[in-house]
């Protein structure tokens, strides 16, 4: 069992937002969500709000550069993200092909890393301790999925 | 590309096989006929899909296939009689878009695969195969035993189930707590192969237990109402966060008091906190799952060993002795006594398990008592009682370590 996080971006204009039924919307992603807590597959996830008020720190050469709004030149935009436990990549891409999400969308399909991938790091205090961290820093929002 | 359609199918498969099976154990009201109809629209999906495509409702088509295959069974045979006849009707009459197989149809399942007619061993093949969709590949290697050996308990299962006459069909209320508590079971049972099998890869043990936790969230997400399926995530999700510390880089177990607390994964202590929380929300008590997953979160909230609230856990321990009474249960709440309280109280339980002869033939009572008897200064006494609980040892590893303990006093 891996975890792996898809990732939602959209390529798509504003325009089609004011243009949903958000009511739908919810209920069809609501109705995605249940069907993957029922298979015992889901961890967690989350929204993301517009990336018109978010900010991007970009890191240069010198001090990392801090911009208003989404990244200069990508056309595609995150905006939310769930983490799921399954025993293949296939089955995670499966799940993927199942969101209900239209054209102009895409999802990216990611396995998350676990204690196999720094098996040759265990001595390393960082590695140690970074299960501890994970909490605090929200990395997986496990706890309150349901 | 034909590699990357199995796989796909394989994935599909893994997905929607409980649901196909469960529509069509309800169609048929045959749980065996149900699965061995599946697997036919599984080939043909391997047969078609390299050519055709993928389907864009994989589980609708494999559902629609295995219907087809259903009524032409029963035609070729000439079966008229009336039951037959109602089902081709049935499922020539239902649609294959709206497929939406409901929840008790798979709840049914879940009832019928742990059916007490059956025997543990083919309640677990029969659960992981037709509700965990697992192959029987996948089945042998994750319990470790040959493959004709799992193929043996699931056709056992199934001619088990038709001679019972056993209907497609969740317990009567009378049964019900029976019942659900033996489906809990098997999948705690599936949990605990994975979590303490004595051979086998670090991995695939896990593996085995990452199955068992999946198929415990199904069952909370079938049964929301049900406080014990909720108890039983929440156990195992906490007990799987100290998977990582448990096992030294040697492969040798640690035990929880040398555990590296700060390699116990958070998140997981978390969700089973949270699944805690549900299961004493519904307000009706906690069973002998929530009582062990409160122990656990009391180790898990604990930052060091020191730390730990050893009377609460006590008095956890002696709920779940009341309720689900075990030499096993008795023998930990020894232990949690002698943190609580000092050694001599605890010693006086475990004598009066030896005395019962509980646990005989067991390393656990005698490792136990040695290590209380090393922590009152009998020093004789209890390198006798450690060497004894190493030759009961099964797991070379934890022989090892009581060998270790006994030379070291």
């Amino acid at each position: 069992m891996s975890k792996y996080m898809l990732i939602m971006r959209n390529s798509g204009s504003e325009q089609n937002y004011e243009d949903m039924d958000f009511e739908a919307v919810i209920n069809a992603m609501g109705a995605y969500n249940e069907s993957m807590i029922k298979a015992g597959v889901l961890l967690g996830g989350d929204g993301l709000t517009d990336a018109a008020q978010g900010a991007v720190v970009e890191f240069t050469a010198d001090a990392p550069l801090v911009t208003d709004g989404p990244y200069g030149e990508t056309h595609e935009l995150f905006n939310g993200f769930w983490t799921i436990q399954v025993a293949t990549q296939d089955e995670a891409v499966e799940w993927a092909k199942r969101a209900p999400l239209g054209p102009g969308n895409k999802i990216e399909v990611r396995r998350m890393t676990d204690d196999s991938d720094f098996a040759d790091y265990q001595d390393n205090e960082y590695v140690k301790k970074e299960k501890g961290w994970r909490e605090d820093l929200g990395v997986e929002v496990g706890g309150d999925a349901r | 590309m034909t590699d990357d359609i199995h796989r796909t199918v394989d994935a599909v498969w893994r997905i929607e096989s409980a649901r196909i099976v469960a529509t069509l154990a309800k169609a048929t009201g045959d749980v065996g006929l149900a699965e061995d109809l599946a697997q036919e629209a599984l080939v043909e999906a391997i047969q078609q899909w390299p050519d055709a495509g993928i389907p864009r409702n994989p589980g609708a088509w494999l559902t629609a296939v295995a219907k087809r295959r259903a009524i032409d069974t029963w035609r070729r045979r000439g079966a008229l009689d009336e039951r037959y006849r109602a089902i081709a009707h049935d499922l020539s009459e239902s649609s294959d878009d709206d497929w939406e197989p409901i929840d008790d149809d798979m709840l049914r399942l879940v009832f019928i695969a742990c059916h007490p007619v059956l025997s543990r061993e083919s309640q677990v093949a029969l659960t992981l195969r037709v509700v965990g969709g697992l192959s029987t590949q996948e089945i042998a290697r994750m319990l470790l035993v040959p493959v004709p050996t799992v193929q043996a308990r699931i056709t056992r299962a199934k001619k088990t189930l038709a001679a019972a006459r056993v209907p497609f069909d969740t317990p009567e209320p009378t049964e019900w707590r029976g019942r659900l508590g033996g489906v809990l079971g098997v999948v705690y049972l599936i949990y605990t192969e994975g979590y303490a099998a004595t051979s086998g890869d670090r991995w695939i043990r896990e593996e085995l237990a990452g199955e068992a936790l999946r198929l415990a969230r199904v069952l909370a997400g079938l049964m929301p109402r049900e406080p014990e399926a909720h108890g039983l995530v929440a156990l195992l999700e906490l007990q799987s966060s100290r998977f990582a510390a448990r096992v030294a880089r040697d492969g040798s177990p640690v035990l929880l008091s040398d555990q590296d607390r700060s390699r116990w994964d958070r998140a997981q202590i978390a969700r089973g906190r949270a699944a805690l929380g549900r299961a004493d929300a519904r307000g009706q008590g906690r069973g002998p799952y929530a009582l062990q997953a409160a122990i656990a979160l009391c180790h898990a909230v604990a930052p060091r060993i020191e730390d730990t609230d050893w009377e609460r856990i006590v008095v956890l321990y002696e709920a779940l002795g009341r309720l689900a009474p075990s030499p096993v249960v008795d023998l930990n709440r020894a232990v949690a006594v002698s943190m609580a309280t000092g050694p001599a109280t605890a010693l006086r339980i475990v004598d009066r398990l030896q005395s019962d002869g509980a646990l005989r033939g067991s390393h656990l009572l005698p490792s136990v008592r040695g290590e209380l008897l090393s922590r009152l200064g009998r020093v004789e006494e209890a390198r006798s009682e450690l060497l004894t609980a190493a030759n009961l040892a099964s797991n070379e590893r934890e022989a090892a370590v009581l060998r270790g303990k006994a030379a070291a006093l």
